[in-house]
């Protein structure tokens, strides 16, 4: 199996301290630390774990800065094959980010295509499924199982109030990657010392027919906090009358 | 001149954090509480190829260096000091062997160390015998094709759970000069006359295994003596040449989980209508420790560093062994400070990192021996 996976390097924000930058258009990042994007180890793990079960190879993708290539080594220190760093451009938008992979990846006879649900940072969770129009693949998003039956793919995926959805797709497929698919592995250092001999290239914009004045379809025009509000509601009263509120809440909000 | 950490010792950085954070941070509070040494940990650790990862390839190991020994330590001992020195013990000693130990020792002890089946200990300390090494009794007597040896030592890292351990003894009584009448003698524990105690009640790194040892007439072929006859105290000197530029990783990383901890506090401790943070002394407090790891972890850095391309330099190490030891004691007496009473609770990690910090200032050289040593060098007294 052909498996190709795109990830993202991503600022940890969730228990980081955030500021706006002046312009309002994006957070401050000089003081946080970088890594893999949760979803997208998830879908390296996962297309590892397929690589070990059906055969074949796993090839990591990514757009981004010179930086980039630390995820890279960290993917391949997981047990991908080969990584590819593709140049990033000044701006982009989730769907153009579909368009410059689908340049790189669609000449090479993938089976399968993974990437993350959404990434940490922006969390837009559109590469997946517009990279999969581009290509003209069949896709399926928030996959928490996959099968391999020959050609196709049998995969679930997650919808609201712990339901599945169990699904037949036809390969070459992609498919966005929920968090939770897999065990996720400590990285050993033999791993670490064996990704230094699997290959990184690096792709420029022009080699993949681009430019860097490609148009945005979606541009950020201002981030700001959600205002400080109610948070809490005080029930007030003798206990009866709180645990009286109280059970008609809790009727109303499980409908 | 480049101070960056190279691609690959950030990976094994990162990979050393993930483990710690995984694995140690659960269990370190019961494990000191219970003195429990936690001998999966070991195993966990060890399959990942997180021990002894400087041992060289041919033995069994991956073949790195003592920089990237250090880098992983820090990371454990910034979770977890205790289990930081179970998971740093299992393989204390092993330097000596690399330096000295002949081919059929080292191919046959070394690799089970790496996977972690086996665990091993170097016994030094005796009752009479502290810092002044050179006075210790346990003696080995070479008798027929075997070493006899009778003595007891104390406090033994890994003193009742270590597969073999290197034993100090004194061979040549009757030699004068004080620094030729030791050798250095590989025991299997399982020798008969082998006998450990466990101390109970240590203040600190309470899940590490520290033992009484005592030798009866414990008999080992003489091909387990390690390096030559006479040569033990300067080897057990070359030997912590090697160990004092790791353990200042201990130090390093015990103070910058100490600092992580009291930012956290400080952030959200309110008094005075305003977190504590936002007060120019707390400011300044943390601005001081984060300077002060600065310098334990460069020096134990440029340490580790040196040894790795080859050369010794006992001064550097001494430096970086007393001073990033030092500083961890200090950084977490100011970081436990900022806790305020809750730092004095154990919902708190901060004062297990307290106890534990004390002792290294005095294992594997005390910080007077290292300064007597440094003092004695720069002022080129004998």
């Amino acid at each position: 199996m052909n498996i190709a996976v795109c990830v993202k390097r991503i600022p940890k924000t969730a228990e980081a301290d955030i500021f706006i930058e002046k312009d309002g258009k994006d957070i401050k990042k000089d003081h946080l630390v970088f890594a893999l994007n949760d979803w997208d180890g998830y879908a390296v793990r996962e297309a590892v774990l397929l690589k070990e079960k059906y055969g074949g190879e796993v090839t990591v993708f990514t757009v981004g800065p010179e930086e980039s290539k630390e995820v890279l080594t960290r993917c391949l220190a997981m047990g991908a094959d080969k990584a590819v760093k593709i140049e990033e451009l000044p701006s982009s938008d989730g769907h153009l980010i579909a368009k410059i992979l689908t340049q790189a990846l669609k000449d090479q006879s993938f089976d399968l295509i993974l990437t993350g649900v959404q990434a940490e940072d922006d969390g837009w969770g559109e590469v997946g499924v517009a990279l999969a129009q581009m290509l003209g693949f069949t896709h399926a998003a928030i996959v928490t199982r996959i099968e391999i039956d020959g050609n196709r793919a049998l995969i679930r995926r997650e919808l609201e109030g712990g339901i599945e959805e169990a699904l037949e797709l036809k390969l070459p497929a992609v498919l966005t990657i929920q968090t939770g698919i897999n065990e996720p592995k400590y990285v050993s250092l033999a791993a670490i010392l064996e990704a230094e001999d699997k290959e990184v290239r690096e792709v420029g914009i022009g080699e993949i027919g681009l430019t860097s004045k490609e148009p945005l379809n979606a541009t950020v025009d201002q981030l700001s906090f959600p205002p400080a509000g109610k948070m809490a509601e005080i029930l007030k009263g003798s206990p009866e009358e709180v645990v009286t509120q109280l059970t008609e809440i809790v009727k109303k909000k499980r409908g | 001149m480049d101070f960056e950490l190279s691609n690959r010792q950030k990976q094994i950085r990162l990979a050393a954090r993930e483990f710690a954070e995984g694995e140690l941070a659960g269990i370190g509070k019961e494990c000191d509480i219970k003195e429990d040494f936690p001998k999966e940990l070991v195993k966990k650790a060890a399959q990942l190829g997180l021990l002894g990862c400087f041992i060289k390839k041919e033995n069994g190991g991956l073949g790195l260096g003592f920089l990237e020994h250090a880098i992983i330590l820090e990371e454990f001992w910034r979770v977890d000091p205790g289990l930081g020195q179970v998971l740093c013990s299992v393989t204390f000693g092993a330097e000596e062997l690399q330096l000295f130990g002949s081919e059929e020792q080292k191919k046959k002890f070394l690799p089970p160390l790496v996977k972690g089946d086996w665990i091993m200990g170097f016994s030094i300390t005796e009752p009479e015998a502290g810092s002044d090494t050179s006075s210790a009794t346990t003696s080995a007597q070479k008798v027929g094709d075997e070493y006899v040896i009778n003595g007891n030592k104390v406090m033994i890292t890994n003193g009742t759970v270590a597969n073999f351990l290197l034993v100090y003894c004194l061979t040549h009584p009757e030699v004068t000069s004080k620094s030729k009448r030791h050798s250095i003698i590989l025991v299997e524990t399982d020798r008969p006359g082998y006998k450990a105690d466990r101390i109970h009640g240590k203040m600190g790194i309470r899940a590490s295994d520290t033992a009484n040892i005592y030798f009866n007439n414990v008999r080992v072929p003489k091909e387990n003596l390690v390096g030559t006859e006479g040569n033990g105290f300067l080897q057990l000197m070359k030997f912590f040449d090697h160990s004092r530029a790791w353990v200042a990783a201990n130090g390093v990383g015990l103070a910058q989980g100490a600092m992580e901890q009291a930012i956290n506090y400080v952030k959200q401790r309110k008094q005075f209508g305003q977190t504590i943070a936002s007060f120019q002394i707390t400011q300044f407090k943390i601005a001081e420790m984060a300077t002060l790891i600065e310098t334990a972890r460069s020096l134990a850095h440029k340490a580790c560093w040196n040894l790795d391309r080859g050369t010794i330099d006992p001064q550097l190490s001494a430096m970086a062994k007393w001073w990033s030891c030092n500083v961890a004691v200090r950084i977490v007496d100011e970081a436990l400070q900022l806790h305020g009473g809750y730092g004095y609770l154990d919902d708190y990690p901060i004062e297990r990192f307290y106890r534990a910090a004390k002792i290294l200032e005095i294992y594997e050289g005390t910080k007077e021996v290292d300064k007597m040593m440094l003092g004695r060098r720069f002022l080129t007294i004998g």
